[in-house]
C-alpha cells in the first residue's frame, strides 16, 4: 500500500475512564470529515489497524500509575512529533491522584484481596511530569470542539484558540445569574478554567472544577467566603480534592485547610 | 527430534485487542489440537475507586463512580443514586423516576449504537474499523452516526453533556429540562425509531457463527417494564433476588493475571450479564415494536448464541428508542427537580442495567452521610469467567482455522460482551500459543 500523505495521529491511554478518546468518537457530525483529513495511524479503541511511527500527533490520554507506564509514556514521546495530553487525568493525574494523599498499600488491600498480585506507584501523575507535551488540553471530560480545535491548530501550525480564564467569564456570557450570589452554591468557578460552557451553574449547581485552575486563580480568597457562609475545612478540602486534585493550585489550597 | 508422539504446540497471539473500551489481552495455548490454556487478562492500572470513595459525601458518589467509566457514566451514577437512597431511605418517583429511564435509554442508543455499527459489525464485515467500512457503506454509517448523536442529545439534555453529565443527584436532579427542549427530542427520537428497526433487520442478516451454549444468565427483573433501574436479580436457572443479598450470592476472587476481580455465582460457577441475558429474562417486558421487530428478525424469545447479541442491542435500541417517546408523551413536570435528602447511617444496595450488563453498587455510611466503605461490581468482571470459556469452546471447536482467521475469530467472541475493560478496572491484548 502506498504512504499516506496525510498527517499520522496516534491516540494513547494510561490510566482513566476512556471518556477523553470517545470525545473523537462522539464527533458524530465531523467523524467521517476528520478520518478523511488525517491518518488514524494508531486508536485501539476504534480500529484494529496498527500504522508504525513516527506519529505527527500524539492525543494521549490517562495518568501515569503503573512502572510500566512510566517507561511507556517514554517510548511514546520518542515516537510523537507532537504530544498533546488529553483530559483531567493526564494533564493533573485524574481522580485516581486521590491516592497521593494517602498511603497506596492501605488502599490497594482496601480494594483488592492479593494486594501483591497489583503492581502500582504510589503516586498517579500528569504525563507532563515525564515527558515534554506539547499543549495539555484540560477537562473531565475535555470539550469536543476544543479537541478538534487544538488538532486543527496543529495540522495547521497555528496557534491554538484555548481560553484560559474562568469558568465565571462563560457564565456571564451565557447569562447564568451567579449560583454563588444568589443562592449561596459552592462554586469552584472563580478559580476553575472555562472550557466547559459553564454548565454547572445553568443546571443550577456550583462548579466542581472539571478544568483545572485557571490563569492566576485566588483559592484563597474563595475558601475565605466559603467559610463565611459557613463550610468548614473537612468540605473545603474535599471540594479541592475531585478531578484535579493533585493540580498545583488545587492541591496547595486542600493542604491548607487540612487539619 | 520429534518422533510421532511429540506434542504439537500452537500458539497464536495478539499482542492488543482493538476496539474495545480499555486495556486488556488475551492468551491462548492449545497442544494437540486441545486448548491447554485460556487467559483473558486484564491490565489496566488500578485506580483503587473504592478505597477512596472511603471518606467522601453520599451526595458526591454520583459524580466521582461517573468517571470509572466514559462509555457508560449514565449506569454509575444510576447505581450511585439508588444505592444513596435505598441508604437514606428515600424513594424518588413519578416523573422524576421516568426522567431517569429516559436518561438511561439515551446511554442505551448511544452505547448500543457505538458498538453495534462501530466496534462489532467491523468483525462481522471484515474491516479493521468503522471508517474503513464507511467507505463501502457509506450511508449505513452515517444514519448510525446520527442515531448515536440522538442518543447523546438525550443525555446533553438531561444530563447537561454525554461524557460525565452533571445533573444527576441522590434525590433527582438540579434541574428539569425544558418542555420544548423535550419535545423537540420527540421529534428526532421518531426517526431513530425507524433507524433502529432497520438496524435490526441490517444486523439479522450478517453471518453468524453457530455457536450456542447453555448459559445461566443472570440480569434484573421487573414485572412491569424492561429493567433498567430497578427490580429484583434473576437468572436462568431460578436465582430471585433483592439487590441487597447480592453478596450472599455471588463472590468477587482476584486472580493473579487481572486487576479485575473476577465474579462467581456462589454454587453454580460462571455467569452471564449484559444485553443477551436481559433479553432472555424480559421479553416478555419488551415493548410490542421490539418483540415483532425481534420475531421479524428471527430472533428466537431465548437465544442461545452470543454472536447474536448484535441483534439483541439493535432489539434493546428500538425498545430504548420508543420507550424514550412514550415518556415525553406522558411527561408532566414534577413540582420540584429532586425530593428532600437527609443523611443517615446506614447501608444502601443499588443495581441498574448498564448497557453492557448489571452494575452493583453498595455504601456504608455514618450519621453525617459519610461513606466508611463502597463496593461496586461492574459488569465486565462479571463476565470474565464466560468470556474465557467462550474462548475455549470457540477454540476447541474451531482450532482447525488458520492462526490469522482464529485470532480475528477470538477477538469476535470477546466483542460478543461489549467488554469495558476501563470499567472494570482495562488494555486487551491477545495471545494465543499452540503447543
Amino acid at each position: 500500500m502506498p504512504e499516506s500523505k496525510k498527517p499520522k495521529v496516534a491516540v494513547w491511554k494510561f490510566a482513566s475512564c476512556d471518556g477523553c478518546q470517545l470525545s473523537l468518537l462522539d464527533c458524530e457530525d465531523e467523524l467521517l470529515a476528520i478520518a478523511d483529513a488525517i491518518e488514524i495511524a494508531y486508536f485501539p479503541e476504534a480500529s484494529s489497524t496498527v500504522i508504525k511511527g513516527p506519529y505527527d500527533i500524539s492525543l494521549v490520554e490517562g495518568s501515569i500509575t503503573t512502572p510500566h507506564d512510566a517507561e511507556h509514556i517514554h517510548h511514546v514521546r520518542r515516537a510523537s512529533k507532537v504530544l498533546i495530553t488529553i483530559g483531567a487525568c493526564a494533564t493533573a493525574g485524574g481522580i485516581q491522584a486521590l491516592r497521593n494523599f494517602r498511603d497506596v498499600r492501605q488502599m490497594v488491600a482496601q480494594v483488592y484481596a492479593s494486594p501483591a498480585y497489583i503492581e502500582t506507584l504510589s503516586k498517579s501523575t500528569a504525563i507532563a511530569d515525564h515527558v515534554f507535551v506539547d499543549f495539555e488540553l484540560r477537562g473531565c471530560p475535555i470539550n469536543k470542539a476544543q479537541l478538534v480545535e487544538i488538532v486543527s491548530a496543529y495540522l495547521h501550525g497555528r496557534k491554538p484558540n484555548i481560553p484560559r480564564y474562568s469558568v465565571c467569564v462563560e457564565c456571564k456570557r451565557r447569562g447564568t445569574p451567579c449560583v454563588m450570589v444568589a443562592e449561596g452554591a459552592l462554586c469552584l468557578g472563580p478559580v476553575t478554567q472555562a472550557g466547559c460552557g459553564a454548565l454547572c451553574p445553568a443546571y443550577q449547581r456550583g462548579c466542581y472544577g472539571c478544568f483545572g485552575p485557571t490563569e492566576t486563580p485566588n483559592p484563597r480568597a474563595l475558601s475565605e467566603h466559603w467559610k463565611a457562609l459557613g463550610t468548614s475545612s473537612d468540605e473545603i478540602v474535599r471540594l479541592y480534592r475531585t478531578f484535579n486534585a493533585f493540580a498545583d493550585a488545587f492541591r496547595k489550597e486542600s493542604e491548607a485547610h487540612e487539619g | 527430534m520429534k518422533d510421532k508422539t511429540a506434542t504439537v504446540t500452537r500458539v497464536i497471539k495478539v499482542d492488543q485487542l482493538a476496539r474495545v473500551e480499555g486495556e486488556g489481552a488475551l492468551y491462548v495455548r492449545i497442544r494437540n489440537d486441545v486448548v491447554s490454556d485460556v487467559k483473558f487478562r486484564i491490565f489496566e492500572p488500578p485506580r483503587l475507586f473504592e478505597a477512596f470513595l472511603r471518606g467522601r459525601a453520599y451526595s458526591e458518589a454520583p459524580d466521582i463512580t461517573a468517571r470509572i467509566c466514559g462509555i457508560c457514566p449514565v449506569a454509575y451514577q444510576m447505581s450511585a443514586v439508588h444505592a444513596m437512597e435505598h441508604a437514606l431511605g428515600v424513594s424518588v418517583t413519578g416523573a422524576l423516576r421516568d426522567l431517569r429511564r429516559l436518561l438511561y435509554c439515551g446511554e442505551w442508543i448511544e452505547s448500543h449504537a457505538l458498538h453495534i455499527y462501530m466496534l462489532h459489525a467491523p468483525d462481522f464485515l471484515g474491516y479493521p474499523d468503522v471508517i474503513q467500512m464507511a467507505k463501502d457503506h457509506p450511508e449505513t454509517v452515517k444514519q448510525a452516526l446520527q442515531l448515536k448523536k440522538i442518543g447523546n442529545e438525550i443525555v446533553r439534555l438531561l444530563g447537561g453533556r454525554e461524557i460525565h453529565p452533571i445533573n444527576v443527584r441522590v434525590g433527582g436532579f438540579y434541574h428539569l429540562p425544558a418542555l420544548a427542549d423535550l419535545h423537540r427530542l420527540r421529534e428526532q427520537l421518531q426517526w431513530a425509531l425507524d433507524v433502529a428497526l432497520e438496524t435490526v433487520r441490517w444486523t439479522a442478516a450478517l453471518p453468524f457463527p453457530d455457536m450456542e451454549y447453555d448459559y445461566e444468565f443472570v440480569a434484573l427483573h421487573h414485572p412491569d417494564e424492561y429493567p433498567l433501574n430497578e427490580g429484583r436479580l434473576v437468572s436462568s436457572r431460578g436465582l430471585n433476588i433483592a439487590i441487597d443479598e447480592y453478596e450472599k450470592h455471588f463472590a468477587e476472587e482476584h486472580i493473579a493475571h487481572s486487576t479485575a476481580l473476577h465474579s462467581d455465582l456462589k454454587g453454580h460457577g460462571a455467569y452471564f450479564v449484559g444485553p443477551l441475558a436481559r433479553y432472555n429474562l424480559n421479553f416478555e417486558q419488551l415493548s410490542l415494536t421490539a418483540k415483532d421487530a425481534a420475531h421479524a428478525a428471527g430472533l428466537p424469545t431465548f437465544c442461545l448464541n452470543p454472536f447474536k447479541s448484535i441483534i439483541v442491542r439493535a432489539v434493546e435500541t428500538v425498545y430504548a428508542c420508543e420507550h424514550a417517546i412514550e415518556i415525553i408523551n406522558a411527561y408532566e413536570p414534577p413540582p420540584r427537580p429532586a425530593v428532600d435528602v437527609q443523611p443517615r447511617a446506614g447501608i444502601g444496595y443499588g443495581a441498574s442495567e448498564a448497557p453492557r450488563g448489571t452494575l452493583y453498587h453498595r455504601y456504608r455510611l455514618d450519621d453525617r452521610g459519610m461513606i466508611l466503605d463502597a463496593k461496586i461490581v461492574p459488569p465486565t468482571s462479571q463476565n470474565q469467567k464466560i468470556i474465557e470459556d467462550d474462548l475455549r469452546r470457540f477454540v476447541s471447536a474451531n482450532h482447525h482455522l488458520a492462526d490469522a482467521e482464529l485470532t480475528t475469530r477470538c477477538e469476535q467472541v470477546i466483542r460478543n460482551y461489549d467488554p469495558c475493560i476501563s470499567c472494570s478496572t482495562h488494555f486487551l491484548r491477545l495471545h494465543i500459543e499452540r503447543e
